[in-house]
């Protein structure tokens, strides 16, 4: 029998069975492909070019590399160099760079790329450049002399650093590090934004995921068990804000929930608050996690809502005759059979809640703000690759998600509708 | 097999006057008077719609009565949710928790029930040997064949001991050869247990094969409540002498009426006698009812007192052990006898004449 599956096999004619095979196939194969073909140029395009080109600027800045030749020169001939002390030359390049940069007018530009990592390097750079045509050897003392800051170790590593191309240095700024005299070291703690705020997103997710959880739940079961007619009216009105304008279902509740609003109105109104003591429930965090549980709920109540019509009722009847109260059946034979469902859809809205911007950026006031608000705050500013480092580590930690959700449910369980 | 159990007195399960209605507006059950001796095997039967599957659903506690009471063990059971009935059911595609194992599966109503883990173990393992499924506690429900599956749900509804166990058409979803093998073993497994099943099937052959009493439903009601050949032999309306087994029927209308005899004129003029069953009076229209294994179509082999009558063969039909004529007896051209197909039999033609008879016995004058 082994020896009979070994040997290989081969067709009427001699030829082996898995080239005759291929060769039958390849028409169907290669027409297949090319109806595809347009998609996965679209994709190619529109989706993967987009993320790698953000991902190189997450790592690629040439502001200065471009616009200090001699001191790239300099310090590509000195790798060794001790930036508490750098010799005469290197003081030389810069003021020959500095001149240059007046001339070309490039100041604005290198300055910004060192002063990512050594804040405030910007203005030096603008003073250094316009003196720096008038300054006499030797540079150095004339250099700290407009101010004794160029002869900062943190500045002179900040510049060996932004003398190459592509640098790591986004990302570390992304994480809170901070270019000291000694290296890059933990920032200070008021001035660690980023991780913290890394860390309210997921947490702001997290809880935006458990309350569509939970209110899901009840109406997809509905939606699975009522009558045709009743459960398509009931489709529709869930389906009913998904198809309204973001902007309409977010201005609806600043009506809602601001102080002056219906809410509060209706709370003075019954006299369970006092008009001075109107909750605030817009332009904070409230209001960030109110507004997007509403508009992510349909993503959590259709995966919900595919899983639990295809249960049949014979499950739940056959546990109530074995003898099991409607609680038991709930916790031990229907919720256990709605995992896959409520896994697609926590993943769902979780990742679609890790990077809402338009929500947090109408209702979210100063500390509802996410990440992604971040984001596009550095991208207003031009700060691309900075913007860019931030939406890579987001990805990255979204990519780990679906790794973890792979690892625990496996992705091929996952069932969005 | 307790053919009489269906005498006994002291009812364990009983409906009394239970109507139910989904609607408000039309009964799907009319008025069910029903009682059952502990110990039977009864059989709902009849065709879809005709309200059996309710009245298990009722029984079971899935369904409340609209009407009247339904009793388990003198108890009224009316007002019990479902997992306090104490009612083992199989269901018909047999409902096993996918998401356990076989073992688990078992477990379950154990576990509900407050059972130590050693003891459910000791209990599963004799209820799955009891099915010849021991090997397979460890697999999952979609690991296994249709039969399999239907053992387990077998096994799941004994396991916790019930005295009384429902089945909603159990094998239905099996091909013919595994369905015979399993009504076999349901059959065994109701007389080595002692247990009380009610069974709802469609299906007339699996009635007739595993049950002690037969309820024949139709339109909301039990048409007939008998045994087997009881049904068979002496089935009491015409729906249940069409819907239980092959049947020629013959309309005509009652010359005469004498006790259990009836003189019934067909439509063709010719005069029979008959057994008069629900005839009711004298110029009344009727359906005479014959079984075609009763009808004899060679002189020599006609049973003494017989009533011959012309017939015209329409088509014979080769059916391996049989042979099926469809002749016109009558004026009615869809009156069928059955040939065994043994070395020498008659094979008969299209357009032959013949006589065909059979004895006043087996002719039963119905309702119209």
């Amino acid at each position: 029998m082994a020896e009979a599956t070994q040997e290989l096999l081969t067709t009427a004619d001699g030829r082996p069975l898995k080239a005759a095979l291929a060769a039958a196939q390849s028409r169907a194969k290669r027409r297949a492909f090319f109806l595809v073909l347009p998609l996965l140029l679209f994709i190619i395009l529109t989706f993967l070019v987009p993320i790698g080109y953000m991902l190189k600027r997450s790592f690629e800045h040439d502001g200065f590399a471009s616009s200090a030749p001699a001191l790239v020169a300099w310090f590509g001939e000195n790798r060794g160099f001790d930036p508490a002390d750098p010799p005469e030359e290197a003081y030389a390049a810069l003021v020959e760079d500095l001149a240059r940069m007046q001339v070309e007018k490039t100041t604005g530009m290198a300055g910004t790329r060192i002063n990512y990592s050594v804040p405030g390097s910007i203005s030096m750079f603008k003073k250094g450049a316009r003196e720096a045509k008038n300054l006499t050897p030797p540079f150095r003392d004339s250099l700290i002399a407009i101010d004794p800051e160029w002869a900062s170790p943190a500045l002179w590593r900040g510049m060996a650093s932004a003398s190459h191309v592509y640098t790591t240095e986004f990302y570390l700024v992304a994480s809170d590090m901070k270019l000291n005299d000694h290296g890059w070291a933990r920032g200070e703690d008021k001035e660690r934004i980023y991780l913290y705020l890394f860390f309210k997103t997921f947490v702001i997710s997290g809880i935006i995921t458990v309350l569509c959880l939970l209110l899901a739940f009840p109406v997809s079961h509905l939606l699975a068990t009522l009558p045709m007619a009743k459960s398509s009216l009931l489709m529709i009105f869930v389906l009913l804000p998904f198809w309204t304008s973001l902007l309409v279902r977010t201005s609806a509740w600043i009506a809602l929930l601001q102080e002056q609003g219906v809410v509060n109105d209706l709370l003075v109104g019954l006299g369970l608050v006092s008009d001075e003591g109107r909750l605030t429930m817009m332009y904070n965090m409230t209001g960030t996690i109110v507004a997007m549980t509403h508009v992510l709920l349909p993503f959590m109540i259709l995966p919900l809502y595919s899983v639990m019509r295809v249960i049949p009722p014979s499950y739940a009847r056959a546990a109530r005759s074995l003898g099991a109260t409607s609680w038991t059946t709930f916790r031990r034979v229907y919720m256990p059979q709605t995992l896959p469902g409520i896994a697609a859809g926590s993943l769902l809205v979780f990742i679609l809640a890790v990077g809402y911007y338009i929500t947090p950026a109408l209702v979210g006031g100063a500390d509802g703000q996410l990440i992604s608000n971040l984001i596009s705050f550095h991208m207003n500013k031009s700060n691309w690759s900075l913007a860019a480092a931030i939406a890579g580590m987001l990805l990255a930690a979204i990519l780990a998600l679906y790794w973890l959700y792979d690892r625990l449910i496996g992705i091929d369980r996952l069932k969005l509708g | 097999m307790t053919a009489s159990a269906g005498t006994g007195d002291a009812a364990f399960v009983e409906f009394d006057g239970v109507q139910k209605s989904y609607d408000g507006q039309t009964l799907v059950v009319k008025g069910l008077n029903l009682k059952m001796p502990k110990g039977e095997f009864l059989t709902m039967l009849g065709p879809s719609g005709s309200g059996k599957t309710t009245c298990l659903m009722m029984l079971a506690g899935f369904e409340t009565a609209t009407n009247g009471e339904i009793r388990l063990n003198g108890r009224n059971i009316n007002q019990v949710p479902p997992h306090k009935r104490g009612i083992g059911m199989v269901f018909q595609n047999y409902a096993l928790f996918p998401h356990m194992t076989v073992g688990e599966n078992l477990s379950f109503p154990l576990e509900v029930r407050g059972m130590a883990k050693s003891d459910r173990e000791a209990r599963i393992i004799r209820t799955l040997d009891m099915v010849q499924m021991g090997k397979f506690v460890n697999r999952r429900p979609a690991q296994l064949s249709g039969g399999q599956q239907q053992r387990i749900a077998l096994a799941r509804a004994l396991v916790f001991d019930p005295e009384l166990v429902l089945m909603d058409e159990p094998l239905g979803a099996l091909d013919k050869q595994l369905r015979e093998h399993m009504q076999f073993e349901i059959k065994h497994l109701h007389e080595s247990l002692g247990i009380t099943v009610v069974y709802v099937t469609h299906d007339q052959g699996e009635a007739l094969t595993m049950s002690d009493r037969i309820a024949v439903f139709n339109d909301g009601r039990i048409q007939q409540l008998a045994s087997p050949a009881d049904l068979y032999e002496r089935p009491e309306n015409s729906f249940v002498a069409q819907f239980i087994g092959e049947n020629n029927k013959l309309p005509g209308v009652i010359e005469e009426l004498n006790g259990d005899k009836a003189l019934v004129r067909l439509a063709n003029g010719e005069l029979i006698d008959a057994t008069a069953v629900n005839a009711k009076e004298k110029g009344g229209k009727t359906l005479v009812s014959i079984r075609p294994e009763r009808v004899e179509f060679k002189p020599e082999m006609m049973p003494e007192g017989a009533h011959m009558i012309g017939a015209e063969v329409i088509e014979v039909i080769y059916m391996g052990d049989i042979l099926r004529a469809v002749l016109k007896v009558a004026g009615t051209d869809d009156f069928v006898i059955k040939m065994r197909n043994t070395l020498g039999q008659t094979r008969l033609s299209p357009g032959q004449k013949i006589k065909v008879g059979w004895h006043p016995q087996d002719a039963r004058a119905l309702d119209p």
